[in-house]
């Protein structure tokens, strides 16, 4: 069967700013039609410099990127037909109206007028009833849909969201969710950078961990979390315990509130949990629980795993 | 072409001028008039003919550059720069339009605004003085490449300014003052020799010059060398933004 050809193709691309600061050093990736992936990294990790360089908004120092085929500098008409950008900030033009401001958006990436998309495009983002309002007018959240909006304005097949939901509370974080979502179900390719390790859990296909502008992870989202993940057994105990008796030596326990509690970390994926045989042997020494529960680690624990073997300072 | 875009972007310039219709309308046209009055009627009523002009006549060619030449950077220099400063101009940056299509766009708009002032000028200065324009098409083409010309200057001041200082200093220290010397209110023939040719190195002389010969065929420079000034300024103007977009010059990092 053919390959897909990805929307977006980067290949050794590097960016070393004025300052000798160098923000990206040779990433590549692929990114396929249709899926939503998560870009990660710490503060100045150069997620913000990738996105910025598929879009023509930094110069690369070296290597290339091809959006559906096309090169970004050399076709970049034909790349920037199909990409929608939301940026990290607010940049809002604060006098124009809300149905204006989308309007000029979609005139701007070379659309004809198209009233029926645009309130398409509004009511889906919950703007339709601020179309004439002026955008100074708007709330932070608001003024986050509306870039989405304007984003979308034009029809992209590829859509840019830096920190879609920075400063956007639970409520609507969750509605922006959905959006996204359903963005994806229309077709649309979507990569996002987010400090919310739970909406790249949540939003995300595949998952890209960039440190110190060196893409270190690109992995199915799933796939990661099975096999990077932890899981850990927490079994209360009836009595407290001063030590790990050493007959269970071979377990690694660790003993945990005061002695109230043994954690039991094991491999999901291993041929054998170990769980049968611990809470055989627990038996045999005489300790018993009256409760337990397991707990599988976050995204966010295992980015954190990630990043911390890289920069361990 | 993106058509489109360069619409969008005219559009989105011409809107704000008529949201500040009081700003960028209004006011040009008042102190100019005010111009009228004091130096065309009070002081000019005293003054006798240049070079068979009626100095409040005189001097309409020239107060209508100084409008255009200082409307012109201030529009143009604050539609890119407002951008910049708001951060919008990722929105343009980002787009599938070339330097050319941006250009239309901004300087487009920008320059509509001026020709429209430098309109609206002429007809009130007819209010105070009779006017004839000896050369009415060469006279609009003065215009208009002077518009074009001071708007593609001022774009590049909005790309250069790292603040609201640059921004306004270039039109109050450079422009207000070459314009002042360049003969608006005086022929140039006036000064001593020695002056006469210091004036000759301020290139606003041959604008305002070859503008005020379209109305009244009378000069301190030959007609031609002011089409020719007038067109170097405009291609070094366009050659400039040229190489802005290409660099990325204080656009893109």
């Amino acid at each position: 069967m053919a390959r897909v050809q990805p929307i977006l193709s980067v290949q050794n691309l590097s960016k070393t700013y004025a300052g000798g600061f160098e923000a990206l050093k040779d990433v590549s990736l692929d990114i396929e039609p249709g899926e939503i992936f998560a870009l990660l990294g710490p503060n100045g990790a150069g997620k913000t410099t990738l996105i910025s360089i598929v879009c023509g908004l930094v110069n690369a120092s070296g290597g290339t990127a091809l959006v559906d085929g096309y090169d970004i500098s050399r076709d970049y008409r034909e790349t920037r037909y199909r990409i929608g950008l939301v940026p990290q900030e607010l940049p809002v033009e604060a006098f124009e109206s809300v149905y204006k401001t989308v309007s000029f958006s979609r005139g701007l990436f070379g659309k004809p007028a198209n009233p029926e998309h645009i309130e398409k495009v509004l009511r889906s983002l919950s703007l339709w009833d601020k179309k004439d309002e002026k955008i100074i007018a708007l709330s932070g959240g608001m003024k986050r849909r509306l870039l989405i909006a304007k984003a979308l304005s034009h029809e992209p097949t590829l859509l840019f969201l830096d920190e879609p939901t920075a400063g956007v509370d639970v409520e609507l974080r969750k509605d922006m969710w959905g959006v996204v979502k359903s963005l994806r179900e229309e077709g649309c390719t979507i990569i996002l950078t987010t400090h919310y390790l739970e909406e790249a859990e949540q939003l995300a296909d595949r998952v890209g961990v960039i440190n110190h502008g060196e893409l270190i992870l690109v992995e199915d989202k799933n796939r990661l979390m099975r096999e990077m993940g932890k899981k850990q057994l927490f079994l209360h105990l009836q009595q407290t315990l001063d030590a790990v008796p050493a007959s269970l030596a071979g377990y690694e326990l660790e003993l945990i509130k005061d002695g109230t509690e043994l954690v039991y970390t094991y491999d999901t994926q291993g041929e054998r949990t170990g769980i049968t045989s611990l809470l055989a042997d627990l038996n045999a020494a005489g300790i018993h629980f009256n409760d337990l529960r397991t707990l599988q680690s976050s995204l966010e624990e295992i980015f954190v795993d990630l990043v911390h073997k890289e920069d361990p300072s | 072409m993106n058509l489109h875009a360069v619409k969008a972007i005219y559009r989105f310039e011409m809107a704000r001028m008529w949201r500040t219709a009081v700003q960028s309308l209004v006011a040009p046209v008042l102190s100019t008039s005010l111009y009228f009055v004091i130096f065309g009627g009070a002081i000019g009523s005293r003054i006798p003919e240049i070079e068979g002009v009626s100095y409040g006549a005189f001097i309409v060619p020239g107060l209508i550059m100084l409008s255009i030449m200082t409307e012109s950077i201030s529009n143009s220099s604050f539609a890119i720069y407002f951008p910049r400063f708001t951060g919008t101009v990722f929105e343009v940056l980002s787009a599938p339009v070339s330097w050319v299509e941006v250009l239309l766009g901004y300087v487009g708009a920008a320059a509509t605004k001026s020709v429209i002032i430098g309109t609206i000028i002429f007809v009130t200065a007819n209010f105070f003085v009779t006017i004839d324009v000896a050369h009415p098409f060469l006279a609009i083409t003065f215009l208009i490449l002077t518009s074009v010309s001071f708007c593609l200057f001022g774009f590049i001041l909005g790309v250069w300014a790292d603040g609201w200082e640059k921004l306004t200093i270039v039109p109050i220290l450079v422009i207000m003052p070459l314009s002042f010397l360049g003969g608006i209110f005086y022929s140039i023939g006036m000064l001593p020799p020695l002056w006469q040719n210091v004036s000759l190195l301020n290139p606003l002389v041959y604008l305002i010059s070859g503008f005020r010969w379209s109305f009244y065929q009378t000069a301190d420079v030959s007609i031609v060398l002011s089409l020719g000034m007038t067109g170097g300024f405009l291609l070094a103007c366009v050659l400039t933004v040229r190489w802005i977009f290409k660099t990325g010059y204080r656009l893109r990092t």
